[in-house]
């Protein structure tokens, strides 16, 4: 609720050192001339990031995002982006990170699957500490025997750390995501980290039709006297918000500021809707409202299910589908009014703990019409014919001898 | 409408954050009271009177207003010592946000993350946050309202604050010394009865 003032922050309409316009973020978005490219997934995170104003990257190779961080590297070599480093290990670079933005940065980094856990700690660490750094999950299995293929366990772990968290389909969801998320995460009432994830190698190593801003335009830098927090400096290192941590106190009011504090994070993920919503036009899609049988999903599921509602169109049968945009914060009235004329809501899901399947049953009404499934993991794919025969199946367990036609 | 209503406390152990239960930030020409969205300058006419009526009204500067760090903190400053003097408002800051151990004075300052032990010592049933970072301002207030019987005003450079009892949004001195315009009003008024 401070006094600040934007002096000596870059304004709209000049340029960088590399002669990229400043931009207002809904001309960028929505009235600036798109053009298209055929692009892997990691090359359109670059493509992001060079418009993204980006102060501070720290790199540390994992598969399947190595190839991102060091087209970042390539970034920074031409001038693109102010600073960059490789770290020692993951859970160095989440900490880099945050000196960075304690600093005032606008940061981005990248990793996946056991990187994200090796990380862990530094997450609710950013939130806590009202960070809005980006992270791109491109994510992957992360449990023992090893795999590198794509997995969305990962995005469990990440669920209560305070991130917001957004979901990509695809390459164009991807770099929106990666721009839209800074100016979201930055929002003075909101200032928090953002996890922007995609499905690791079904996104980030194929190629896809990307339509992009234009190369000479940015978002406008980080404005860190907008901060919720002080930003760190002589007067106010980080140091002494930890070396004299209420929480090292053991009284009632030591526990319940902590509490308190975990209520403001909490409080400004939800205030983040708004913007988000603008921003996403929506926290999700919704194809086919009025079909009597629901697919519900995030990420490249979505797109599979897409697959499956089109073979069931072929068959005369009318299945709908809901595309979750936000994990964090999880659009549950929206969902619950998406579902509420479903007999038969399925999740299919790329791990195996059907971890989306419990968030939507946890805010709807008749839970019981959730399947959760179908379901692969450790980089299976799933065919659109699997999600179709496992809604024939449960559909036949449920008593319901024929689907819906017309 | 809101519907959870940010009322004056003490509201229990462990008071929910607004925003959680529901309740959104005013937009820009606008603020709330008691979590209801009303236009600014029912908040700001709503505060002053707050102010008029209160046995001990008190201002809590923080950082952004305390230190004439530009030209904006400075004259927000003013403004917040002219309404002072003019509602007879005293002036506890909240210099920065360590928590003060073994024991803070609570004459002296206000702690975000023991606001409270300034509240019940002054006995102060209205405070004005002002230049607080917002962080701070939100853990503050929510601690106010579970444990005091304090009404907590938010005046705030940016989008305001759910967990207030009253707020007001984007401000600038000439909000603060509306809010002192009001304040004379009231009181020249009161005087003739």
């Amino acid at each position: 609720m401070g006094g600040h003032e934007s002096n000596g922050m870059p304004q709209i309409g000049s340029m960088n050192k590399k002669g990229q316009i400043i931009t207002d973020p809904s001309e960028l978005f929505f009235l600036s001339p798109r053009t298209q490219a055929f692009l892997t997934g990691s090359e359109v995170i670059k493509e992001a990031v060079k418009r993204a104003s980006v102060d501070f990257s720290v790199a540390y190779p994992i598969t399947p995002q190595s190839e991102a961080s060091s087209l970042v590297g390539e970034l920074y070599a031409d001038g693109y982006v102010g600073d960059y480093m490789r770290g020692e290990s993951e859970f160095a670079v989440m900490g880099q990170c945050a000196g960075g933005a304690f600093g005032g940065a606008r940061v981005f980094t990248t990793t996946a699957g056991p990187g994200t856990l090796r990380a862990f700690e530094n997450f609710p660490m950013w939130a806590g500490s009202r960070l809005p750094i980006e992270v791109v999950f491109t994510v992957r299995g992360v449990n023992s025997p090893l795999s590198i293929q794509p997995d969305t366990l990962e995005i469990a772990f990440m669920l209560e750390t305070g991130m917001l968290l957004w979901h990509a389909e695809d390459a164009q969801d991807l770099f929106d995501f990666i721009l839209k998320g800074y100016i979201v995460a930055e929002q003075p009432e909101v200032h928090l980290p953002i996890g922007v994830i995609c499905d690791g190698f079904f996104v980030t190593h194929t190629k896809d039709m990307v339509l992009m801003t234009p190369e000479n335009r940015v978002i406008p830098h980080y404005n860190p006297y907008a901060s919720p927090v002080t930003c760190m400096d002589m007067e106010s290192p980080p140091v002494r918000m930890m070396r004299d941590p209420f929480v090292m106190k053991s009284n009632y009011i030591s526990y319940m500021t902590h509490a308190s504090w975990q209520l403001e994070v909490r409080a400004a993920i939800e205030r983040s809707r708004k913007h988000t919503i603008q921003l996403l036009d929506g926290l999700i899609e919704v194809e086919n409202p009025d079909a009597e049988i629901m697919l519900i999903s995030s990420g490249t599921a979505v797109s599979q299910s897409r697959e499956a509602v089109r073979l069931f169109r072929d068959q005369g049968v009318k299945v709908g589908l809901v595309k979750i945009k936000t994990i964090r914060p999880f659009p549950a009235q929206e969902v619950r009014e998406a579902l509420k004329n479903a007999k038969h809501i399925f999740v299919p899901e790329f791990n195996v703990a059907g971890w989306m399947a419990k968030e939507i049953k946890s805010v709807i009404d008749r839970s019981e019409r959730v399947v959760a499934g179908p379901h692969v993991a450790g980089g299976m794919t799933m065919p659109p014919e699997v999600i179709v025969e496992e809604i024939e199946r449960s559909l036949a367990l449920r008593g319901k001898k024929e689907l819906i036609h017309g | 409408m809101n519907p959870y209503s940010v009322l004056r406390g003490p509201e229990g152990f462990l008071p929910p954050a607004a925003a959680l239960a529901g309740n959104i930030l005013p937009e820009t020409g606008q603020g709330h009271i008691e979590g209801q969205i009303v236009s600014e300058e029912e908040a700001i006419e709503e505060a002053a009177r707050k102010f008029v009526s209160a046995k001990v009204p008190t201002i809590f500067p923080g950082p952004l207003v305390l230190w004439g760090w530009n030209e904006k903190a400075i004259r927000t400053a003013e403004a917040v010592e002219r309404l002072s003097v003019a509602g007879g408002i005293n002036i506890i800051p909240m210099p920065d946000y360590r928590p003060k151990y073994p024991k803070i004075d609570p004459e002296a300052e206000i702690n975000p993350n023991h606001p409270n032990l300034t509240i019940w010592h002054n006995k102060i049933d209205v405070c004005m946050f002002v230049g607080v970072h917002c962080h701070y301002a939100n853990l503050s207030l929510k601690i106010i309202r579970g444990g005091t019987a304090c009404f907590t005003m938010a005046f705030c450079a940016h989008a305001g604050h759910e967990d207030a009892n009253l707020t007001v949004r984007d401000i600038l001195p000439e909000k603060i010394d509306r809010v002192t315009e009001i304040v004379k009003k009231l009181k020249l008024n009161s005087k003739k009865f």
